[in-house]
């Protein structure tokens, strides 16, 4: 510090007598309201560091004065949570919704139905809506839930069934088929492929023209899981091939594909992820979308 | 001292004598090329795996460029220098490629914000490159290493002379580490873009670019010691305290986040020393402080520069500095771990983080509070000078994001704001607000300095600049602060039954509007970069107010920026 007392003219302030490239420094003190609040977030830290867990020590820490625990407080939350739902969760397992479904008035206890609904939504959001869309509406290669139609079935056990074990999926019980892939692997021609697609198109739509050759095809390679017409069945999850509704697309183009490479849509079994009623309310969620049968 | 005038120097730098040779460091960084060859010559070869070879190949390219260039300077005599001058030329080097990486990570980040609004943007079935998780570590190195760290070399260099007067020591080091930086992050970016990464956030760089960025830091911070060592004046100016913390903290912070082992010396493959909640720790401690000492203490360095230096106002408190500089420094270390509240952290590792942050606070707005203080007494040219309000509306953003990072950091709050967009927006009010408009204002004082010029080409560009990053911001952060809450608040809704109200998609339906907002509010920044490097580009080639001061006689007022006063006056 300089001697002179050199004074700023503008603040009044004195200098501290340091100059670099022509900047100067005041010796402007530090202020008061700062150094307060300063010291009033260290007294609350050390208060807060006293009341809650919070210094290490060699084999645990201090847990501090209120008994405040993160993990504790979401042991209690849960606990109370499958408290309060435990006895809906009971009346799901022994309500039979297959026949509930069908005739409301077999359900003593309405209240059982609300709470299925209102937890499956909620379930549904969590995990189905990545790959069904918001509300089940579907996307190319997912199925549109809001429909009446099904591939592996459109009941209550049904779809129970479909949601426990998955379909293709790696448990023992999953549903299981195959669509092979018919171009990729060399099981017909690319000529065949394109009388085959046209026979297809032609199924759902009349005016397209007719080719025998195709129709030859399609009785030789496809009429074991989608039927003779093209029906398709529930047994395989072979999807209606004479109906408006194309899981991957209808144009003649997305057919190709879909007869080229094949099609092994996926859905995960949800047994192990999800407990046995929540299942049934996923179901009855599911059922209630708009197609449930 | 200052002024001495240009005649002088003009007499001195036709005194043959003065020219000296600049060749001390000829060897070491000759022998760090020849060795960087031979490695990226065995990983190309040998190839521990298929994505190192194009690597290797940059860096056979970078090394072999670096030796001709050395050769090339030797045979041609070109590392002479002027011991009456600063060592400008890697600063200079260095304002241009701060724009280069700025417009390069914001672009990118403009379009990432597209694709978080229209997910199809850009999305390519068969081109992994272009995907949101590729290009967005491309944008945050952009800018934060890019843009950020560019700047950060360049005005420390710059102001670490005239605070010192003396120029930077170690003859070709700096501009080593001015070209070996930017090696590293063409190939951190690169990387980026084809799937290399060690899934650190904002330490994505594989373990051999890390290597070869501790080689180069370390030479950084060489340079730095040894000029402030070799300095002519008594005292360290406070700005290269700031400076100094960011370089060694940043040395630290780099080395221990990314201590990994190679899958093999020659891949591009490592794996974390650090497992489990300890890598979390490890990680948040590095990206907390990368925050703590990159963005904040060294651009604090450049506040206090600058903003005096335009201003042409003393530092309000030389106490209040120091204080407030060893609170940050001791205090932002240990307030890591609020990134990692109600996680599997124990919980009183999480109180720390939190108390921390909390005491944090103050010692922050020290910074903000010096910043403003400074400019009273000259508000006038606040009205007058958009180079001087750029710098000081940085200040403001900086005081308002430190008030939020603490309240953020509160558990009961960060219960609210932890994972949604409300920390987006916070983490960008700090870097547009404060980081990018404390480096213009950096920019537009530096660049007629170095370039010789008497002004900008243009303050109205500078006006039109301040105006377009300050509505992009307020339209990025405001966006950004309503989805934030309605996420969280969307999240923690429950119903009557106590079921979760809305699926996690439909929450992200409610938000596209504010994604779009705030795609909108980055091509306003964006924008205003552009007029920035027009500006910049029109200065150097000495158009409009960007008279040449050569052309003109120097007034008392107006020194020659680049010679060292004390030297020029003969002493």
């Amino acid at each position: 510090m300089s001697n002179d007392k050199k004074i700023d003219e503008l603040s009044g302030t004195e200098v501290t007598g340091h100059e670099w490239d022509g900047i100067e420094e005041l010796n402007t003190p530090m202020p008061r309201w700062w150094l307060g609040i300063m010291l009033l977030t260290v007294v609350w830290s050390v208060g807060y560091v006293i009341l809650m867990p919070g210094i290490p020590l060699l084999n645990s820490y201090t847990k501090g004065l209120l008994g405040h625990t993160d993990r504790g407080r979401v042991d209690t939350a849960i606990t109370d949570m499958h408290e309060a739902r435990s006895v809906y969760a009971q009346k799901l397992l022994t309500t039979d919704f297959q026949a509930v479904l069908k005739d409301p008035d077999l359900l003593d206890d309405p209240a059982v139905f609300r709470f299925a609904l209102a937890q499956g939504k909620s379930l549904f959001g969590d995990n189905c809506e990545t790959c069904h869309g918001a509300r089940g509406r579907g996307f190319i290669g997912y199925p549109n839930l809001n429909d009446d139609i099904w591939l592996w079935g459109g009941s209550f056990n049904e779809i129970r069934q479909t949601i426990t074990y998955g379909i293709r999926s790696t448990h023992d019980e999953s549903r299981l088929s195959i669509m092979s892939a018919f171009g990729r692997d060399e099981i017909l021609t690319r000529e065949e492929i394109k009388s085959l697609t046209d026979h297809v198109l032609s199924l759902s739509d009349t005016t397209k023209d007719k080719s025998p050759r195709g129709a030859t095809l399609f009785a030789q390679n496809c009429v074991s899981c989608h039927g003779e017409n093209g029906g398709g069945s529930r047994e395989f999850g072979a999807p209606d091939l004479t109906d408006a509704d194309w899981l991957y697309g209808g144009s003649r183009a997305q057919i190709r594909t879909t007869i080229f490479n094949g099609r092994q849509g996926m859905m995960p079994h949800w047994n192990q992820r999800l407990s046995a009623d929540q299942i049934v309310a996923l179901s009855v969620y599911v059922h209630s979308l708009g197609g449930g049968e | 001292m200052v002024g001495k005038g240009q005649t002088e120097r003009f007499v001195s730098t036709q005194n043959a004598s003065i020219i000296k040779n600049n060749t001390a460091a000829l060897i070491p960084i000759s022998m760090i090329c020849v060795l960087g060859f031979l490695w990226a010559l065995f990983a190309a070869s040998q190839g521990g795996d298929p994505v190192i070879a194009p690597h290797a190949y940059m860096f056979m390219f970078a090394f072999a460029l670096g030796i001709f260039a050395l050769v090339y300077g030797v045979v041609e005599h070109k590392f002479v220098y002027n011991p009456y001058e600063y060592d400008d030329s890697v600063i200079r080097a260095g304002v241009i490629a701060t724009i280069f990486w700025g417009i390069a990570g914001m672009l990118v980040g403009v379009i990432i914000a597209s694709q978080l609004a229209f997910p199809n943007f850009m999305y390519f079935e068969n081109l992994p490159w272009t995907n949101f998780g590729r290009l967005r570590p491309l944008h945050t190195s952009g800018v934060i290493f890019g843009f950020g760290g560019n700047a950060l070399i360049a005005t420390s260099f710059y102001i670490v002379q005239r605070t010192c007067r003396t120029r930077l020591a170690g003859g070709l080091w700096p501009a080593f580490v001015f070209w070996g930086y930017n090696l590293f992050l063409v190939i951190a970016g690169t990387g980026y873009l084809m799937g290399i990464t060690d899934a650190r956030e904002y330490a994505e760089p594989e373990w051999y670019a890390d290597i070869w960025l501790t080689i180069v830091w370390v030479a950084y911070l060489m340079v730095f010691m040894m000029t402030l060592v070799k300095r002519k004046e008594k005292h360290i100016y406070v700005a290269n305290w700031f400076f100094l913390s960011f370089i060694v903290t940043i040395a630290i912070l780099h080395i221990v986040n990314n201590l990994s082992m190679p899958v093999s010396f020659f891949g591009a493959k490592s794996y974390s020393l650090f497992s489990g909640v300890q890598d979390a720790m490890t990680q948040w401690w590095y990206g907390h402080n990368a925050v703590g000492f990159f963005l904040t203490t060294g651009f604090l360095g450049m506040m206090y520069y600058f903003i005096p230096k335009r201003a042409n106002r003393p530092v309000w408190s030389y106490k209040l500095s120091i204080v407030h500089f060893w609170t940050v420094i001791f205090i932002y270390i240990w307030a890591g771990p609020h990134h990692l509240h109600f996680t599997a952290l124990p919980q009183w590792t999480q109180t720390m983080g939190m108390v921390f942050s909390i005491m944090l606070w103050m010692p922050s707005w020290g910074g903000m509070i010096n910043g403003f203080m400074t400019i009273s007494g000259a508000w006038d040219k606040f009205r007058t000078d958009p180079v001087l309000r750029l710098l000081i509306i940085s200040v403001a953003f900086y005081g308002m994001a430190t008030f939020e990072g603490p309240l953020m950091a509160v558990r009961v709050v960060n219960a609210l704001s932890h994972y949604t967009d409300w920390t987006i927006g916070h983490v960008h009010a700090g870097a547009l607000g404060w980081n990018g408009m404390v480096t213009f204002g950096a920019i537009y004082c530096m660049v007629p300095w170095l370039w010789k010029k008497k002004d900008l080409y243009s303050l109205r560009l500078v006006e039109w600049h301040f105006w377009l990053a300050t509505v992009g911001i307020a339209f990025y952060a405001a966006a950004m602060w309503v989805s934030g809450i309605t996420q969280g608040l969307m999240w923690r809704a429950y119903t009557d039954l106590g079921f979760l109200e809305y699926s996690f998609i439909e929450t992200v339906k409610a938000m596209k509007p504010y994604y779009i907002i705030r795609t909108t509010g980055g091509l306003l920044y964006l924008t205003g970069m552009f007029v920035l490097t027009f500006n910049v580009y029109m200065t150097i080639k000495g158009k409009g107010d960007a008279v040449a001061l050569d052309d003109t006689p120097a007034p008392a007022s107006k020194p020659d920026p680049t010679a060292i006063p004390e030297l020029v006056a003969g002493e």
